[in-house]
């Protein structure tokens, strides 16, 4: 996903910001823990804290946040900045510690730039959560992951068998022939297919570089050189949409599937017309509601990060913490006609 | 254009025009295509023969062939224009952006939004080059990033989908009329416009002599700086209407749309025969090499080379070009200065 660009402009208003909240921090160490976190027994307060704010992406997981705070009797706070810049997030990290919030739900923009901002937060007695985009471990007490590279390589592959009947060629779209995340879920995927399902081959992997020019013609040449192809797997949004495109006006449409991982708001038009079956991403959502859960399961003393501890979050039943302060939100999550519309991000 | 030079009178027009078709950068480049087409056909029939097939060959080069087409012009004018790329992501994101915030707006309202925006972001380049008295590399490199810079604040992580355009304008970027794209015909229409200019009218001559010898353009009395800024404006126009253009034959335009694109045109143009110094060639030995490119992007992997090796062909080809230009250009002055010598 991308959602980490840099802008010059949130400086200004940062430097002021920060000004702000770095005078009035001065002797606050203290005072914090006077303000307590609401742990006995007190409405857990949580406050979320996304990359930046008019983000549909987090409107959707703070929206799951704010119905799980709600459902534990909590008090629920959104404030975030207007730019994803690196260290945009801490004058709100600053401000939201001298209120003494219970729990820091955060997706960071930096894994450091924050991280001095959070320990501080920490000292005062506030628990940390990062979701959808972590900090370095020693900064936060609990790490929300929306999806493991299994269950993405899997989901796919599962995905294209369903569609093409289990059988026949399918090509691989990806982003950049170096990018780390794509070439883990290709490799993962080859062991899935090769393991169970030994009649779907997988006749090529080609590169769009994230371009959705370069997507869109490699997905023709892939249609042109392969007419026999069943499906067509772009574990990367930019890919799948230049490839659902391509596809949709062209005389494969129909004949060849598309899938892989997109967001709502770029394929609905293609789920629509018929073009894709399905697709998946994580539920950003569920992502919230599991980040507001576990902190509070942090602030009631429930948890306290270590691997091992045991949690439940509502209606998505138990978790477990892993290795580094790790939950895994689960498999990711398929869209399909039937419940695009509940989607906007 | 070789021969015909030293001793003109001694052929007939057919004869020159046959000699001329025969020697011309373009046909020799027409050629390669030809070949390029002929291989992958043989070698996967629906390139050329299927429906899909057809029209790709003919649509994929749309965008490049407009952006191509105004940077041959301001090549022959020796400068050049690297902020197309810039342009076109710029005017594509606002094509999507009108569409998102008008919904009603009518579709050519749209387009001539774009084409103007493009043009004003040429002039702006064009003012920068003439009156500065700066090289165009340097400006335009400049405004690259500027533009680029202005796209990012704009649309930071937002980016347009399908979904956000209506489907009348959508379907520019895949209908046809009698079996050739709109947007074929769109950048076909704009060559031929541009193409008669620079051959026949006196502005488009002009840009020539600029290019061959700024300062003896100066001193002949041609308004140079009119004619560079011309140049520059004509150029963003171009590349303003591929942005309205990529923006419906993809679909989709986020913040790095059309990256890169703009050295694709600096080598469509170069491979087509416009000499990187200026002076010479055609916009239609741009637009040939524009298709080329792209052609050959598309037909490699059919072929079978790999993907890795694909970026390679198409630098090969770029410094062919440049060396059988260098060595057209020392033939040329050695037969010139022969005849200086005989006469």
């Amino acid at each position: 996903m991308k959602f980490n660009k840099k802008r010059a402009s949130a400086l200004t208003a940062l430097v002021a910001s920060a000004a702000l909240a770095l005078s009035a921090c001065g002797g606050s160490s203290d005072s914090g823990n006077g303000g307590g976190s609401g742990s006995d027994g007190k409405a857990v307060s949580v406050t979320f804290l996304p990359k930046n704010l008019g983000n549909p992406y987090f409107d959707t997981s703070d929206k799951g946040g704010k119905a799980a705070v709600e459902e534990f009797g909590g008090k629920f706070t959104e404030v975030g900045p207007q730019e994803a810049s690196p260290d945009a997030q801490v004058p709100f990290i600053n401000t939201a510690a001298q209120q003494g919030v219970g729990a820091l739900v955060v997706s960071a923009n930096d894994p450091k730039a924050i991280g001095d901002a959070l320990n501080e937060a920490r000292d005062a007695g506030t628990k940390v959560v990062t979701f959808d985009s972590d900090t370095d471990p020693q900064y936060r007490d609990l790490f929300i992951n929306q999806a493991s590279a299994e269950g993405i390589a899997k989901v796919q592959v599962k995905m294209i068998a369903e569609q093409i009947g289990d059988k026949g060629e399918i090509a691989i779209l990806s982003a950049a022939a170096n990018a780390t995340n794509q070439n883990t879920w290709i490799d993962l995927m080859k062991k899935e297919l090769a393991a169970s399902h030994p009649d779907i081959k997988l006749v090529d992997t080609v590169y769009g570089n994230d371009d959705d020019q370069t997507s869109f013609d490699k997905t023709s040449a892939l249609l042109q050189k392969y007419p026999n192809l069943k499906g067509i797997v772009s574990p990367t949004t930019v890919g799948i949409a230049a490839a659902a495109r391509y596809v949709s006006d062209s005389d494969f449409k129909g004949k060849v599937k598309v899938t892989g991982l997109g967001t709502p708001n770029q394929m609905r038009d293609y789920v629509e017309n018929g073009t894709v079956d399905a697709f998946a991403l994580w539920n950003p959502e569920d992502l919230g509601f599991l980040a507001a859960y576990a902190a509070k399961a942090l602030v009631d003393g429930d948890i306290t990060g270590k691997e091992g501890d045991k949690f439940t979050a509502g209606k998505l039943g138990d978790y477990t913490v892993g290795k580094d302060g790790v939950v895994l939100l689960g498999d990711p999550f398929e869209f399909t006609k039937d419940n695009i519309g509940d989607f906007d991000f | 254009m070789t021969e015909t030079l030293v001793a003109p009178s001694r052929k007939s027009s057919a004869q020159r025009f046959a000699s001329t078709l025969l020697t011309s950068r373009e046909s020799a480049i027409a050629l390669v295509l030809i070949l390029v087409v002929a291989f992958a056909t043989i070698k996967q029939d629906k390139f050329l023969v299927s429906n899909d097939g057809w029209r790709d060959l003919l649509l994929a080069p749309s965008i490049l062939l407009l952006l191509a087409v105004g940077q041959a012009v301001v090549i022959i004018t020796r400068n050049v224009d690297l902020s197309v790329g810039s342009i076109l992501a710029l005017t594509a994101y606002l094509t999507g952006r009108l569409f998102v915030d008008q919904p009603n707006i009518p579709v050519v309202v749209v387009i001539l939004i774009g084409i103007l925006v493009g043009a004003a972001l040429g002039l702006v380049n064009g003012l920068l080059v003439a009156l500065g008295k700066v090289p165009a590399l340097v400006i335009t490199l400049g405004t690259l990033y500027v533009y680029r810079g202005v796209v990012l604040e704009w649309a930071g992580s937002n980016r347009i989908n399908a979904s956000d355009m209506p489907d009348g304008f959508l379907s520019l970027g895949t209908k046809s009329f009698l079996s050739i794209p709109l947007l074929t015909i769109l950048a076909v229409v704009v060559l031929i416009a541009v193409g008669y200019y620079l051959r026949t009218a006196r502005g488009g001559r002009e840009l020539y002599a600029i290019g061959s010898d700024p300062d003896a353009a100066h001193l002949y009395g041609l308004k140079v700086k009119r004619r560079v800024i011309g140049a520059f404006v004509l150029c963003g126009a171009l590349a303003g209407l591929a942005g309205v253009v990529f923006a419906a034959r993809y679909g989709s335009v986020s913040s790095n749309a059309g990256t890169g694109i703009e050295l694709q045109a600096v080598g469509a143009a170069v491979i087509g025969g416009v000499a990187i110094f200026g002076g010479s060639g055609t916009v239609w030995g741009a637009a040939i090499g524009a298709w080329l490119l792209i052609t050959i992007n598309r037909a490699l992997p059919i072929i079978g080379v790999q993907d890795f090796w694909q970026q390679a062909v198409v630098g090969v080809l770029i410094i062919g070009a440049i060396v059988l230009d260098r060595l057209l250009a020392v033939r040329r002055s050695r037969k010139l200065i022969e005849a200086r010598d005989e006469a």
